[in-house]
Parts: C-alpha cells; structure tokens; sequence
C-alpha cells in the first residue's frame, strides 16, 4: 500500500491561483476592455534593469512597444525612452489602485496582447474569475443536488429510489450540447455578461448531479442498516436527525472526493461553452473565450501568448486531480 | 439580378498579371487545375442553381449568349455574334455564331435559345433567373427569326442592356425538352445524372463526380472559342474541384501544393501565406471588390403590443442623429486593420472603390469624430449621466444588442470593435453571434433582433442592388416590414431607382445612382462599414491568370488558363 499523498501541495497551488483571480482587479494593470489598437498582437513587454547605454537601475523599467510600419502584427521597441514600472499606482481613468503599472503612452503587457490590443494578463486574471468562479459554484451546486437526490434516494428506496436513478439515467443520455444550443436560442440577446454566467453556472451545475448523487446514495444505503444506525433508530430518532448525525457524515469522504473532480471538469465544461460562444461572450474575458482565438492556425502559431488560458487551464485541472487522489488516499474511500 | 446576402465576407480591384510572351500551342495544351469548393455543389442544373459551387461549376460547364467580361466589366459577344438595338432601346437582334456545338456534338440553333428563355421565364419552374428577365412588368419576349437570329422584346427601355443575357446558359432543347414537357426540369440534371446526359457549351463537361469528395471536368472537344492562333480552347484537358469545407483546410491544401488556385482568402491567411514566402505561389491583393459590411438598426414596424423594450429602442433607431453618432463614433480604420490586416477599405459608399463604374468619389471618406458623436447624440436629446451612462430623453439608459452570425468571424471581430467604440458613449452593446439561419429568421420573419452587421455582395450594376434600396424591396433587412408611409428621402431614392433603370444616357444614369449614394450618406439607414479586399493566389506557372473582383474571381477566364513551360508534363 502506498503512503498517504499529502493534500496540502495541490491545495496551495489552487489556493494561490484563487487568490489571483480573487485579487485580479488589483493585479491586472489594465481594463480588460480596453483595446490599444495600435498594439494588437504586441508580444509580452519584457521588464528591464539594463537600459540602452548599458546602464543598471535599480527600478525596473519598460520601453514601448512600435508596431512596424506596414507590417501588422510585427513590433520593435523605441529605446529613445525607458518607462520606470511603477508599484501600487493609482489609474487616473478609474481612480483605483493596481499592484503595478507604466505612465505616459507606454503599456506593460506581461504577457502580450489580443487580437484588439487588450492586455492579456488581466483578460487572463478576470477571465480566471469567470471560468475558475463558474467550475466551483457549479461544482457546489451539482453536489448539493447530488447529495439531496442521493440522499432521498438511499435512504427512503422504494419508487424513490427507482425514479431518481431513472431520471439519473435519462439525464446521463442526454445530448447536453445540443440541449445547452438549444437553451441558449431561447436566452434574450441582450443577456449582461452576469446573467450570461450564471445561465451558464446554472445549467452546467444542474446537469452534473447524477455521478454525485449515485454515489451519495451508495453511501447512505450501505449506512442506513449499520447497527448504530439502526440502533438510533430503535431509541425513536427521527428521519432527519438519523440523515444529520449518522449518515451524511459518512458520505462527507465521498463527496469531497467527488467536489475535487466535478470542480475541474466543470471548468473545462465552462471553457468549452465559451469556447463554443454559447457561455460568457466578449468582450467579457473567460478562459474559453480567450482559446478561441487559436482557432485559428496562424494564431496559434505566431502568438504563443494566446496560449496562456490553457497553461492556466492545465494547471488548474492537475491540481485538482492532485488533490482528488490525495483526499481519496486521505480519507481511504475509493470512489467507484 | 437581386443582391446576395452573403455568409461570408469579402471583396477586391484588377490587378491583372502580365502576361508572358506567347509560348507556342504544344506547350500551352494539357495539364490539369485543382481548385477548391466550400461546399457540395447542390445541381448542375442551371435553372434551378442558387447556390455558390453549383454556380461555380456551372459557369465552366455552360455558356451565355452575351457575357461580362470579369476584367474590364464591359459585355462581350459570345454565343450571340452580334446585336444591334433599336432606338428607342425595346428590341434586340442577335445573330447566333454559326456552327456551334454542345459538348455531346448535337448543333445549337435558335430554338435553343427560345426553348431555354421559355424554360427561365416558365412561373411554374421558379428560376432565381426569372426576375431579371421581366422588365417594366413584362416578362421578355424571345423570337426566333430563323435558325441564327432571334429576336427579344422588353416591354420597355431597359438601361442594362445586353448585360440582361449575361449568365444566362443556353440550355440543349434535345436533352431537356423531354423533362420539361413532363414537368421535371427543376428534378433534372442533379448530381447522381449520368454526365453522358447532360451537355453544355462551356469550355468543360462533367466527367466523374465522387460524392462529398471531388468534381472531375473535362475539357469540351466543342468549346467554340479559340485563341489568336486559331487553337481551339481550353487549353487545360482537366479542371478538378475538391470539396473542402473548411477555410483552414483549404489553406494548407493550397500551400501545401495540392489546390492549384484559392480565393477567398482571409487576411490573416492572405499574411501568414505570404511570409511563409518559399511556397511556389503567386498572391494577388486585387484590392476592394463588391462585398460591403455594414451595421443597421431593426426599422421595421412592429405590431403594437409587441416588445416594448425593443419599440423604447427604435425610437433611437430611428432619429437621423442617434445613426449618425454611431456612425461617427465607429473607428473604421481599425477594423480595416484589425479585422482585415490592412486588407480592406473603409466605405462611404454602398458603391465600393471596386466598382469602377458606378462608385462616387464626391463623396468624402468617413472620418470618426468622438466629439462630433456627443455633439449629434445631444442635438437628438441624449444625456449623459454621472457614471458616463448614456440616457434618452425619457431617462431610459441607452443599451442594445447587435446579432451577427457565429460562423464568421471577422463580422465577430467588426461587432466587438464597434461594441468598444460606442461604450465611449456611454452606449452598453452586447454582441449576439447567431447561427445564420437563426440570424435569418430573425431578420426576415420574427423581427426580433435591435441592430445587426452583416455583409452584402452589391452587383457591378445598380439595377442589382434595387431591391435592398428600394422601398418594396426584399433586401432592405432593415425595414422590411412597413405600415407607416416612408420618409420622404426614401420616396426619393424610390424615384430615382426607378428612373435609372429605363434612362439609356450612361452619365445621365450616373447622376442618378450618384444622387441616390449622397442622400444615403446623409440618412445612413444603415451604417456602412469596410469592404474586404478581394484575395486570391495561384500555383505559379498559371499562364494568363487575371483574377478579377467580380465573380467568378479567379476562373472567370478558365478557358485561357494553361500552364508554362514543362508543368504540363508534371499534371497529367
């Protein structure tokens, strides 16, 4: 038997990548609508500490960006003039403070720009709120569902019992692109991004009950004849004080378990439907809308800092399965 | 003929190639073309084809009795030899070429061209022809005079010309006459008809046809026209159409040698093709073409008790002012450059640059002006709030949504620029990408849309585009439902619509599309955009390759194309 994983590696990883995108209306230098339209495309800005003439500053510093004449997308950067990096800089056109930031017409991308000019790092910070956000609310949702359907399921049986795995099943079968095509044909156009998210929060998180709520059920039918429950009750317990105190907190390893997996995959349901355009559309950044634009051959090819929704993405989803195996190990419950 | 809507976007301005000193014939003959179809071709069937690769196909397959030559947009004898008119411009006289033969070697005479007339006019067969072909009302009458001469009578003096017979095929009465007579014409000549039942007296025949996969055309032995040698055309003995749906694909395939010849292409292609440079293609930017962009407002009107949000917001749509600070407000050059790499125009006119002919260059380019938007939004009795929020007079905060269809992306690209560019307004745009059927639905059925961008291929002439200016036109999308009586600018460009298709004067003609161009840059009902440059490459070797901005781009002269030097011998 090998020895217990720690979850505690994984949970920093997901723990710092939360606290980003939590904190990215601090750390994002710029507004993620704002297109720079003489910079799309631009590569990442390198920070600098050796100027032109050779000379070490202490303070980092930037030069601006220049698009070739004639040539789109092909940039060379202006050395007459180094741009210090500034620290907890207040942006004069939303008077809030940022962790960093360049005065004057220069910009510092750190990871390049879009297609429009729009900085990539906060497109790639708040569109982590939106994809990240969207995975575990719907991944909460699911197995709150879950637990109550499997819940009711376990523990009375009967045609309870039969009619929720059926429906389970039937929900299972279900062509759930075609439904959420058909379900977003029927959403006004003029749909806010907010209502858009949690249309999509919604309806990813209700069609992921059935896995959690099989396995809730397992739990709670193999604990419902456990002698100490049925010793309770024996001494009178109610239903419900039975579910509280001596079955749910069985299914607790389960379902933790069961969060860590549905949460990434969640994710990726999400980035695919903004992927898709049918879940958040621009110009509201998410992860999905951003890979979009690698559709496209030549972007992929030319821009590689396109790419870095899906470096985010990847390390999102090996963290959690990370963190599934570890509290699988953990708490010693095999999930089926 | 009625302006296509299109799905896709593009455009473009003839930049011929030189051509190369004249090799003698053993070189010219022989090889064979690959090019590319987005899309099964739906028929050959030239009466009942609507769609682009049929279309395609048939243009290589058939022939017309006076043809547009692509290049110069002037009209050329082809079937017909000569036509004269008579003065008051109601009567034709065409002299067929003597001695020519469909592809099956069966001789035309003129009651081919009576039977094919009857067979585009006949109501029952619904042709797409069939309404360019009625003029004043009156469908054309077509008279055979006697085995070489026909006569055709419009019920009144049309400004086109023989421009009318122009994509017309003349259809074999031996082959068809049968499945007309029976009522199957529109049935006949579909894909699964044996290529031996079908002629034509284009350049190429139908050969072999693999479902899903390929077109294989053989050169005409028939073909009528030769070169200044005398050597009958085409020179080519093959010319292959690969079905590739999709754009990427279609790409690579050229790049990678297996398509000799590719239009159409996106910028961002067009770019990343040409600095890959080594390949052993020619690229050709032939500037703007026909295709405009545009953004127009739902002007249609609604029943009452319909959506009020949607009538609150076509009280904006329909103040001059309000159309006018979008328009301002709209950066055209960055869409020029951001969606098209530089590869497009910025449009004044519906008319573009491409048009030689008819595009009116009084008309002064359009310039944003942020301030100038402000200054007409609050002369329409728009308000800005404290947080930047643009208001109506009644207090309603100004927001809409603009439907464009997903598949393109470049129209994608147009919304969210514009979306960008009218938040500096204060104005809140969402963008709906919609599949283009739904797009379709809601434009011409439901109504139920705020504002759209979408693209239109406008016709060489302005006979084409009558029926989206006009006010009982079909596509006018942006006011196809009308109960109210129409502004009187409208009554004017309905005047002046009409008075230009009967007026034979070419400058008087002018005056009159001109006229009509100005009074649209004044009221903008819709807001134009950019027309795409026209993009197309060919494998290199290609003799006599002259791309042209009208379709179709890039074969409209496949009987000339032949290949230089020893490539013959390569493409059996």
């Amino acid at each position: 038997m090998k020895r217990s994983a720690s979850p505690r590696p994984a949970l920093a990883v997901l723990g710092a990548l939360y606290a980003l995108v939590l904190a990215a209306g601090w750390i994002a230098p710029y507004d993620v609508h704002e297109q720079n339209r003489d910079l799309a495309w631009a590569p990442p800005t390198r920070p600098r500490f050796v100027d032109a003439e050779g000379r070490f500053q202490l303070r980092p510093f930037v030069y601006r960006q220049v698009e070739r004449p004639g040539r789109f997308g092909q940039y060379v950067e202006d050395r007459s003039r180094a741009f210090p990096l500034r620290f907890f800089v207040t942006r004069p056109s939303t008077g809030r403070r940022h962790l960093f930031g360049v005065d004057g017409e220069a910009r510092v991308f750190l990871l390049g720009a879009d297609r429009f000019g729009r900085d990539q790092l906060s497109r790639l910070l708040h569109g982590g709120r939106v994809s990240l956000g969207a995975g575990l609310l719907a991944g909460l949702l699911a197995v709150a569902l879950g637990i109550a359907a499997g819940t009711a399921a376990g523990f009375y049986g009967g045609w309870i019992d039969a009619a929720t795995m059926r429906l389970g099943e039937l929900f299972m079968a279900l062509p759930w692109l075609y439904l959420l095509l058909a379900v977003r044909a029927v959403l006004p156009l003029d749909l806010t991004p907010a209502g858009a998210f949690l249309a999509t929060t919604a309806v990813v998180g209700t069609l992921s009950w059935v896995r959690p709520a099989r396995l809730v059920r397992g739990v709670v039918l193999s604990a419902r004849e456990r002698e100490f429950v049925l010793a309770a009750r024996g001494f009178g317990a109610s239903d419900l004080y039975l579910l509280r105190r001596h079955v749910l907190p069985q299914a607790a390893a389960v379902v933790l378990t069961q969060l860590a997996l549905l949460v990434p995959r969640l994710v990726l349901a999400e980035v695919t439907l903004s992927f898709l355009g049918l879940g958040v559309a621009e110009p509201t950044p998410s992860w999905g809308n951003m890979l979009a634009a690698l559709r496209q051959v030549h972007v992929l090819t030319s821009y590689w800092w396109a790419s870095a929704p899906a470096a985010a993405l990847v390390a999102v989803v090996l963290s959690y399965h990370r963190l599934a195996s570890a509290l699988q190990q953990l708490l010693g419950k095999p999930t089926p | 003929m009625a302006a296509a809507w299109t799905v896709a976007a593009w455009a473009c301005a003839p930049a011929p190639e030189a051509m190369t000193a004249e090799p003698d014939r053993d070189e010219r003959s022989g090889g064979r073309l690959v090019a590319s179809l987005r899309a099964e071709p739906q028929t050959f069937n030239p009466v009942t084809a609507t769609d682009n690769p049929s279309r395609t196909v048939i243009a290589l397959t058939m022939a017309d009795l006076v043809h547009t030559n692509r290049l110069t947009q002037e009209s050329e004898a082809a079937l017909a030899e000569s036509w004269t008119a008579s003065p008051d411009g109601r009567r034709f006289t065409l002299e067929l070429r003597r001695g020519l033969r469909f592809s099956d070697g069966h001789p035309l005479d003129a009651d081919d061209v009576v039977f094919s007339f009857q067979v585009y006019l006949d109501a029952a067969i619904a042709s797409s022809h069939r309404d360019l072909l009625i003029v004043g009302g009156e469908p054309i009458e077509v008279r055979k005079t006697d085995a070489h001469r026909l006569e055709v009578e419009l019920a009144e003096p049309y400004a086109v010309g023989v421009q009318i017979f122009d994509s017309i095929a003349i259809l074999p009465e031996h082959r068809l006459a049968d499945a007309y007579r029976e009522g199957r014409l529109a049935q006949a000549w579909g894909l699964s008809t044996p290529p031996e039942e079908m002629a034509g007296l284009g350049p190429f025949q139908v050969e072999r046809y693999v479902p899903g996969e390929r077109l294989e055309l053989a050169r005409n032995p028939h073909y009528w026209k030769t070169d200044q040698q005398g050597r009958r055309l085409p020179y080519l003995d093959k010319v292959v159409f690969l079905v590739i749906p999709d754009k990427e694909a279609q790409t690579i395939r050229f790049r990678t040698g297996e398509v000799d010849v590719i239009e159409r292409l996106a910028a961002d292609d067009f770019s990343r093709l040409e600095a890959s440079g080594a390949g052993d293609y020619a690229l050709h930017d032939l500037g703007p073409g026909f295709d405009v962009h545009f953004l127009f407002f739902n002007l249609n009107d609604l029943e009452d008790g319909g959506d009020e949000d949607l009538a609150a917001r076509q009280e904006w749509f329909r103040s001059r002012g309000f159309r006018r600070a979008v328009s301002l407000a709209i950066d055209r050059d960055a869409i020029v450059k951001l969606v098209y790499q530089n590869r497009a125009s910025a449009l004044a006119s519906h008319v573009t640059p491409g048009n030689k002919r008819w595009h009116h260059r009084g008309l002064p380019p359009p310039r944003r002006s942020l301030a100038a938007a402000r200054r007409a939004l609050e002369g329409a009795g728009f308000s800005l709030d404290a947080g930047g929020r643009l208001h109506d007079a009644g207090g309603r905060p100004v927001r809409f949504s603009i439907v464009t269809n997903s598949g393109n992306s470049e129209r994608v690209r147009m919304a969210t620029i514009v979306q960008e560019d009218l938040r500096q307004l204060g104005i809140e745009v969402q963008i709906a990408p919609l599949e283009f059927r739904a797009l379709v639905d809601r434009l011409t059925k439901t109504f139920d849309f705020e504002a759209c961008i979408l693209g239109l291929t406008v016709g060489d002439d302005p006979n084409q585009v009558v029926n989206v200016w006009h006010s009982t036109g079909n596509g006018r999308l942006w006011r196809l439902h009308r109960t109210r009586p129409e502004p009187p600018w409208q009554l004017e460009i309905d005047r002046l619509m009409t008075v230009q298709v009967t007026e034979p004067d070419g400058a008087a003609r002018k005056g009159l599309y001109d006229r009509v161009q100005e009074i649209l840059a004044e009221q903008e009902p819709c807001v134009l955009l950019v027309s795409p440059n026209v993009l197309v490459g060919a494998r290199r070797g290609l003799g006599n390759f002259r791309p042209a901005v009208l379709e179709p781009l890039t074969l409209w002269n496949v009987d000339e194309l032949y290949w230089q030097g020893n490539d013959a011998e390569d493409r059996p």
